[in-house]
């Protein structure tokens, strides 16, 4: 079959690789009709994530239909059902799963040992995203094998399109979850930094929780204009001043509720923190760029909550921690438990209360994957999220 | 700023930057081929094999800036580079030759600080480089004004693990 393969920095390719198989009784093979890139990708595109390695299949957001079932899948799954595959791999039954700590799976990572020494404790199995969290093959590709399979799917309505439920896979819940983890009131004001695709979906969020004021911070046209289009209010931090704009819409005492949707490459170079980052991290020193931390910590009102869904990666230098302290901040943060929400938003969409399809902006076939990573990555063609289709050619 | 204007500001950003590399080529050269006078001068008497690996180093980035499509890494590797320097002759700075090691180092100061603002003008450069390619005000994902859509999931109740302790509802054990 054909998939998205890893070769290194910047080196993704479109390979002829062999057809997964059906490893384990709770296994299934699902042939992927739509398949997209997320924000995580680039972090392993750009080689700032450890623990990859040359010939791992990317991609962990997939959608398809299921072609053959393990003996141990038992009935949950069958043959021609069309499914929804979530980037984080659950068992269903160990203690975490029962508490709908998905993402904290204490089975699905088959790379345990390892993500014990790295994180004291594992974390849960996820596609295509380094050999910490089971090195599993990831769904850029013709056909991806789904463990604990009988658990870890979606299933979904043959009436609606791909593109409209795509995105249950991670970005949709992602956002949802960002929002719903600091239980929005009716006199909030939500920030969100970052206007990717995840920062989208937590716009959409805080609005349908309720929230009076959202406010979203990037810098590039068609994403600000795309969060003004969801009743955000916008600021260009090249433009302004994050910290003053934000006390001007909040009469001085800064957002309640605060969203990292930026995570671990933050843009550089127009703060002197974000140029000391860079250098840094040119010499290995530091794994990230914690800038909107830093800045979210300061514009935070007091006792409010802070939530995290942007991913790190290892170390951040120079974090205020003391202001979170001294500030009585609540911190949110983790991986999504996709499965947590996905029944509820499946119903949401289906009620047409949100049509996650406007987050499109590029449609492919699978083998124009590895040019969209650096269309996307550097924001050109005013890319927003690229969708790939295997049987295209 | 139009279209234009940003056009220039990213030639111009672009034009320090090879300024950069042609001087970081020179002051490789220099030490690559003068490391022993040079090593005296500023207090670094022995350490000759130091100074010519530091020579090989600025060349290697000078080559990278001026053959590179975009030379903000190679820049952000030069200041990396001026940070080692700095390290360096700051450890030096009791030595023998206090005034000349002290003299060097404002020197490296000085091109950190042209480094930081070289890179800094090819990010913004690079940023402002780009035009808006479509109009996506439409593109609500809603079926109503975003107005009307305001706390449409109102009645959703967050999990009891997601409130925080003064949202729980009691309970008795
Ligand atoms: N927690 C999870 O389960 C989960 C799931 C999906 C994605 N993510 C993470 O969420 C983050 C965003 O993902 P995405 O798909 O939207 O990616 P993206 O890279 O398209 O979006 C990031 C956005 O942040 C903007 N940005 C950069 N620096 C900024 C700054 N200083 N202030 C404000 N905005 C800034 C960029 O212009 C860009 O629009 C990534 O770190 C990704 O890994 C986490
Ligand atoms: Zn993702
Ligand atoms: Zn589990």
């Amino acid at each position: 079959m054909r998939a998205l393969v890893w070769h290194g920095k910047k080196d993704i390719r479109c390979d002829t690789v062999p057809d997964p198989r059906i490893e384990d009784p709770r296994d299934a093979i699902v042939k992927v009709s739509s398949c997209a890139i997320c924000g995580s990708d680039l972090h392993l595109y750009d080689g700032f994530m450890m623990g990859m390695e040359r010939g791992d299949i990317l991609g962990h957001e997939c959608m398809g239909e299921v072609v053959e079932v393990g003996p141990g899948v038992d009935g949950k799954l069958e043959v021609g059902e069309r499914v929804v595959i979530p980037f984080t791999i659950a068992c269903g039954e160990c203690e975490q799963c029962q508490r709908g700590h998905f993402s904290v799976c204490e089975r699905s990572n088959r790379n345990q040992d390892i993500a014990k020494k790295a994180l004291g404790h594992t974390t849960a199995g996820l596609f295509g995203y380094t050999h910490l969290t089971g090195g599993y093959a990831g769904g850029q590709a013709e056909y991806v094998r789904v463990p604990f399979a009988d658990t870890t799917h979606v299933k979904v309505p043959s009436n609606l399109s791909d593109e409209q439920l795509l995105f249950l896979s991670d970005i949709l819940p992602t956002g949802w979850q960002a929002a719903v983890q600091y239980d929005i009131q009716p006199t909030d004001t939500v920030a969100i930094w970052g206007a990717g695709p995840v920062g989208q979906m937590a716009i959409r969020s805080a609005i349908l929780l309720g929230a009076k004021q959202v406010v979203a911070i990037d810098c590039v046209p068609e994403r600000l204009a795309m969060a003004k289009a969801g009743g955000a209010t916008t600021i260009d931090f090249m433009a302004d001043s994050v910290i003053e704009r934000l006390n001007e819409l909040t009469s001085g005492r800064g957002p309640e509720k605060c969203i990292d949707a930026v995570g671990m490459e933050s843009h550089v170079g127009h703060t002197l923190d974000t140029i000391y980052d860079r250098a840094k991290q040119a010499v290995f020193a530091e794994t990230g760029r914690p800038h909107v931390l830093r800045e979210m910590f300061y514009a935070c009102r007091p006792a409010g909550i802070c939530s995290v869904p942007g991913v790190y990666g290892g170390l951040v230098d120079k974090l205020p921690f003391g202001l979170a302290m001294n500030k009585g901040l609540t911190i949110r943060t983790g991986q999504t438990d996709v499965n947590r929400w996905t029944a509820d938003l499946l119903q949401r969409i289906e009620e047409g209360q949100i049509d996650p399809t406007f987050v499109i902006t590029h449609t492919v076939p699978l083998g124009e994957g590895p040019a969209m990573y650096r269309t996307f990555r550097d924001k050109e063609d005013g890319c927003v999220k690229v969708v790939l289709k295997p049987s295209l050619h | 700023m139009d279209y234009q204007q940003k056009l220039n500001r990213q030639a111009s950003a672009h034009r320090l930057a090879r300024g950069m590399g042609w001087f970081s080529i020179a002051l490789g050269l220099v030490e690559l081929a003068c490391a022993r006078p040079l090593a005296r001068a500023i207090g670094m008497r022995g350490e000759e094999p130091l100074l010519r690996f530091y020579g090989v180093r600025e060349i290697a980035t000078g080559i990278g800036v001026l053959a590179a499509r975009d030379p903000a890494p190679w820049i952000w590797g030069r200041v990396a580079g001026d940070a080692l320097d700095i390290g360096t002759l700051a450890t030096r700075l009791e030595g023998s030759r206090t005034a000349n090691t002290a003299l060097a180092l404002g020197a490296v100061l000085g091109a950190t600080a042209a480094d930081v603002a070289v890179a800094r003008q090819l990010a913004g450069a690079r940023h402002l480089s780009k035009p808006m390619v479509r109009d996506d005000s439409g593109r609500s994902g809603f079926p109503k004004p975003p107005e009307q859509m305001r706390g449409a999931a109102r009645g959703f109740r967050p999990p009891r693990d997601m409130l925080r302790p003064e949202d729980r509802p009691p309970t008795i054990h």
